[in-house]
């Protein structure tokens, strides 16, 4: 399991030098929620009730200001070729630059997200699912988009495909974050939505696995 | 090269490739044993990258199998993949790290043999270890990329033209190179224009095919 933790911490270390994609992508998700206020007015009351929305939908976007170069300077530098001879198979490395990912982009967001929520005027009951939600939405994400990533690689406009792409698939993963603080603020059990959310999660990771080497030994072809 | 006379390690047989609807290769047959090298000649586009491809198990043939110990290649890798050394055209590094910190990581990621520091003494870097990968000049990515390979004795070196942009004491260093890595009981194939001087290689010389 060696050649898993050396590439998810080279991944890790790349995104996280100066004007990698860890500083860019949370810098995006503050600047983005912050213009809200301004956008539709100052009124606690109004954007206590929209901000577990805007705060999910901003961390949809933020997973995909990066994913374009998720794959794209492996492939460019000669990179992939190299990752995809190792003995661990390219599913394994699939997840590995998931989880990289992830861990620079949705996990900041995920901690972020209660400072936010504090900006916005989140009803105290709210925070709770959000995170939790945050927490099992957001690898789901990364999983997701890295098979966008990986799809778009023989395109040349790959960064603005990734969007239209993944975004109608990110779908559920809102649904369910949003529908677990709803369930909150009207004071059912939260834990049905959350377990959803999981479950998305669990089927996300063999799905990004096995279709993202797939699109990437077609990429290397 | 007698496959007869010593225990080959790498066969192929028959190989066969089509890219794009052209035939570059076509049936195909050697087998190298260890301490063999063979350097693939022919003009450009006659198929000398491909079928280095095809060897590493990231093309597909159309046809014919490649074995490594008797085993193939496609259907039983993982053998193949912990002797297999590959350089392709590209260089793999990122100029963000240092020249250390790249080899750092292919030698953790490969599980190499030799430490990063030896292999960056073969190939003349050691005093640079500490210097961004992005300050190197091309010669000097090159030499960093064949580092990789010296880092992993043995094994089954695939070089696609590994004299790109070497000067002329790096071209005598990298004939030193595969030369002690054939001494150590290593396979090298390698397509090339230049004169690098290796030693009783086998020369397979590919052509331009319609």
């Amino acid at each position: 399991m060696s050649a898993f933790t050396a590439l998810v911490r080279r991944d890790v270390a790349l995104a996280t030098r100066r004007g990698g994609e860890a500083a860019l992508t949370l810098g995006f998700f503050v600047i983005t929620i912050a213009l809200f206020p301004f956008g539709v007015g100052p009124d606690p009351e109004l954007l206590g009730r929209i901000a577990a929305g805007i705060i999910w939908v901003t961390a949809l976007l933020a997973a995909i200001v990066s994913l374009d170069r998720l794959f794209r300077q492996d492939l460019e530098d000669g990179s992939l070729d190299l990752l995809a001879l190792s003995p661990m198979p390219l599913e394994l490395v699939v997840l590995a630059k998931c989880l990289a990912h992830w861990l620079v982009t949705g996990l900041p967001v995920t901690l972020l997200a209660p400072v936010m929520g504090m900006m916005l005027q989140l009803d105290p009951e709210a925070y709770a699912p959000l995170i939790i939600g945050l927490a099992l939405g957001t690898p789901a994400l990364s999983l997701v988009g890295a098979i966008g990533a990986s799809l778009v690689l023989g395109a040349r406009r790959g960064g603005a495909l990734i969007g239209l792409l993944v975004l109608p698939l990110y779908i559920p993963v809102l649904i369910f974050g949003i529908s677990a603080v709803e369930a909150a603020l009207a004071g059912l059990p939260v834990l049905p939505h959350i377990l959803i959310e999981g479950a998305v999660l669990v089927v996300s990771l063999p799905l990004a696995a096995f279709a993202g080497a797939g699109a990437l030994r077609l990429a290397m072809d | 090269m007698d496959p007869d006379s010593r225990n080959p390690a790498l066969i192929a047989q028959s190989l066969s490739c089509e890219r794009g609807g052209r035939h570059l290769f076509a049936g195909l047959d050697f087998a190298l044993a260890p301490g063999d090298a063979l350097v693939l000649r022919g003009p450009n586009a006659s198929g000398k990258s491909s079928l280095l491809r095809v060897l590493a198990g990231l093309l597909e043939p159309t046809e014919g199998q490649v074995l490594w110990h008797g085993k193939d290649t496609r259907e039983d890798p993982a053998d193949w993949r912990r002797s297999l050394a590959f350089l392709g055209h590209g260089t793999a590094l990122k100029p963000q790290f240092s020249v250390g910190d790249n080899l750092g990581f292919w030698s953790r990621f490969e599980q190499a043999s030799r430490t990063p520091a030896e292999a960056l003494e073969a190939v003349g870097l050691s005093h640079l270890a500490d210097l961004p990968a992005s300050m190197l000049s091309a010669g000097q990515q090159r030499r960093l990329a064949l580092a990789r390979l010296a880092a992993r004795p043995g094994g089954c070196w695939l070089m696609d033209e590994p004299t790109v942009t070497l000067d002329a004491a790096s071209v005598e260093q990298l004939s030193a190179m595969i030369a002690q890595h054939r001494a150590e009981g290593g396979i090298a194939i390698l397509a090339t224009h230049e004169d690098l001087a290796v030693e009783n290689a086998a020369v397979l010389t590919l052509g331009v095919r319609s």
